[in-house]
């Protein structure tokens, strides 16, 4: 009913803003909640995008570009640089990104270049680069060491990625994109925005959502020890001394 | 078989921590001691961050050092007076390493004073049971007895004031240098995730002029009480304690230890101390060549508490 309504909303809102293009998109996700169990390797729920257009629309020679940019939980992160001190290496300089995606996925059909322009994409904030992100420190983002090192780390652990080839039109008005959770997503709310595109130009944009949760036995482990750390912390030593007990027991040799 | 460990936040082989754990169990079982300082590096080499693992493995070493109590205690070989006072000392130095432990991690400098910590102690310990342990072998060679020691050689220890003669022990000594050998044991165990056996069995040995028979059973009620104690601190404070991780760890641990207790017995004295010195170097050496050498990535992430 929720997302019923929100879709109302959207389209009519779009259709106030923007009556000349007549395009529709409706999105829909494979699951909108990702279950974090004890054999949680990673997910890949789905989404499917149709384009719905009716008499007003024109006529797209070019065909249409789809844009989909899941963004996870946001989170102040810590970077930190190594330097050499008297021989050994050590944690020196840091610097600190505030309020940035955890993850940070851009699927398109194709390179973004060829999609929209430097300055549309730079407008819409489109790519990881062209995500604002904020430090604790003036710094120019072209040439800062922390920054390429933080974005660097981040694509490394599979937490950002730019995929020119991610989005599969099955139709010229149907598309497809798997969005590739890694196990070590965080867990919390991803937001998916979908934007389309046609002759460089936007059309009309949806949103939907991901819920990463931790369920089961792994959510009661990780929500004790937030929660409940001293309790969690007696629970483990009983749990720890039962297990030297029951040792001493089965390998009794006297 | 993957697990996700819910506090480590990662997947892993649940056979490969499982052999981990009999793998240490087994050592810890031929050594006599507690095998902290082997599990923690190692989990630190599979990728587990050093805080988790330090504070996951003091829950392993209070299960397996359990066991050995249970173990001494039917044999009556633990002097519960003298644990004692180790345990005034070892209960303060678990509390004030955990309270540096916390701030370190907020400072970032927790992984570094790991690394030294394990260097520097690793080193100093495994090279000089190296030169005990050939020393020993050659003697053994020569035929000559080995060196005794003679309970009346008294240092500037047994001067000490605070006096207490422990019956079990049948030594009368000085509290002073039990509540110090204590708060260090407690100190470096609930920083480096170990439970300091193989330091203070020595210490009470050539120290305290502790008899052999209670010293192995008296130093793991210490390590048991700190380890427990470290456990608990790390869970409330720094939340940091994996049970799943730990869990799957005891349990090869426990078993482990079992038959490494059986090839202990087969193995003479000198030659059993010179491999552990031979190991325990090796890890010390592993830890100076990721400190010393330089890092493939000079650059960390790691994100604050999550804005939600």
């Amino acid at each position: 009913m929720m997302r019923l309504t929100r879709l109302a909303a959207a389209v009519a809102a779009f259709a106030a803003a923007a009556p000349a293009h007549a395009e529709r998109l409706v999105v829909s996700l494979s699951a909108h909640r990702v279950l974090i169990n004890s054999s949680f390797t990673g997910a890949e729920p789905v989404l499917f995008g149709a384009v719905e257009r009716d008499a007003a629309s024109a006529t797209r020679r070019g065909g249409y570009d789809a844009v989909v940019t899941v963004t996870g939980p946001r989170q102040d992160v810590v970077t930190r640089q190594k330097e050499r001190v008297v021989g050994i290496w050590v944690n020196a300089q840091s610097r600190t990104f505030l309020d940035v995606p955890s993850y940070l996925v851009v699927l398109t059909n194709r390179p973004l270049a060829a999609i929209a322009s430097p300055d549309a994409l730079q407008r819409l904030q489109i790519g990881i680069a062209q995500t604002p992100m904020v430090s604790d420190a003036a710094d120019d983002p072209t040439t800062d060491a922390f920054r390429s090192a933080f974005l660097r780390l981040n694509r490394e652990h599979g937490l950002y990625r730019e995929e020119a080839n991610a989005i599969t039109f099955l139709t010229p008005n149907l598309f497809r994109a798997a969005i590739e959770l890694p196990a070590n997503a965080p867990i919390g709310n991803y937001e998916v925005d979908v934007k389309l595109f046609a002759d460089g130009g936007l059309l009309t944009r949806q949103t939907s959502a991901i819920e990463i949760v931790k369920v089961g036995f792994e959510q009661f482990v990780a929500s004790a020890a937030r929660e409940h750390g001293f309790a969690y912390g007696l629970a483990t030593a009983t749990l720890a001394l039962l297990a030297g007990w029951a040792g001493s027991i089965v390998f009794r040799r006297d | 078989m993957q697990i996700y460990l819910p506090i480590a936040d990662l997947p892993v082989n649940v056979f490969l921590i499982f052999a981990m754990g009999i793998a240490v169990g087994f050592i810890s079982g031929m050594f006599g001691i507690g095998g902290g300082f082997l599990m923690t590096p190692l989990l630190i080499f599979v990728g587990i961050s050093p805080a988790v693992a330090v504070a996951s493995v003091a829950s392993h070493i209070a299960a397996s050092s359990f066991s050995g109590v249970i173990a001494y205690w039917r044999r009556r070989a633990l002097d519960f007076a003298l644990a004692s006072m180790l345990l005034i000392g070892g209960i303060l130095g678990t509390m004030t390493g955990v309270w540096l432990f916390s701030i370190l991690r907020t400072v970032g400098q927790l992984d570094l004073t790991i690394g030294l910590s394990y260097l520097t102690l690793l080193g100093a310990v495994g090279s000089m049971m190296i030169v005990e342990g050939l020393r020993a072998i050659a003697r053994a060679r020569s035929g000559k007895p080995a060196d005794i020691r003679r309970p009346g050689s008294h240092t500037w220890i047994h001067g000490l004031p605070i006096k207490v003669r422990f019956k079990q022990s049948k030594i009368y000594v000085s509290v002073i240098p039990l509540w110090v050998i204590g708060f260090g044991i407690g100190f470096i165990g609930a920083i480096m995730g170990i439970g300091g056996g193989f330091l203070l069995v020595p210490a009470l040995i050539y120290l305290m002029r502790v008899p052999t028979g209670v010293v192995i059973g008296t130093s793991m009620i210490l390590t048991l009480v700190t380890m427990t104690g470290a456990t608990v601190m790390h869970a409330s404070t720094n939340h940091l304690v994996d049970a799943v991780l730990a869990l799957t760890l005891m349990v090869g641990g426990v078993i482990g230890a079992q038959f490494g207790a059986r090839a202990g017995q087969k193995i003479r004295g000198e030659q059993l101390r010179l491999l552990l010195g031979i190991l325990v170097l090796l890890v010390g050496l592993r830890f100076a060549s990721d400190l010393v050498l330089q890092p493939s990535e000079l650059f960390s992430l790691r994100p604050l508490e999550s804005r939600q």
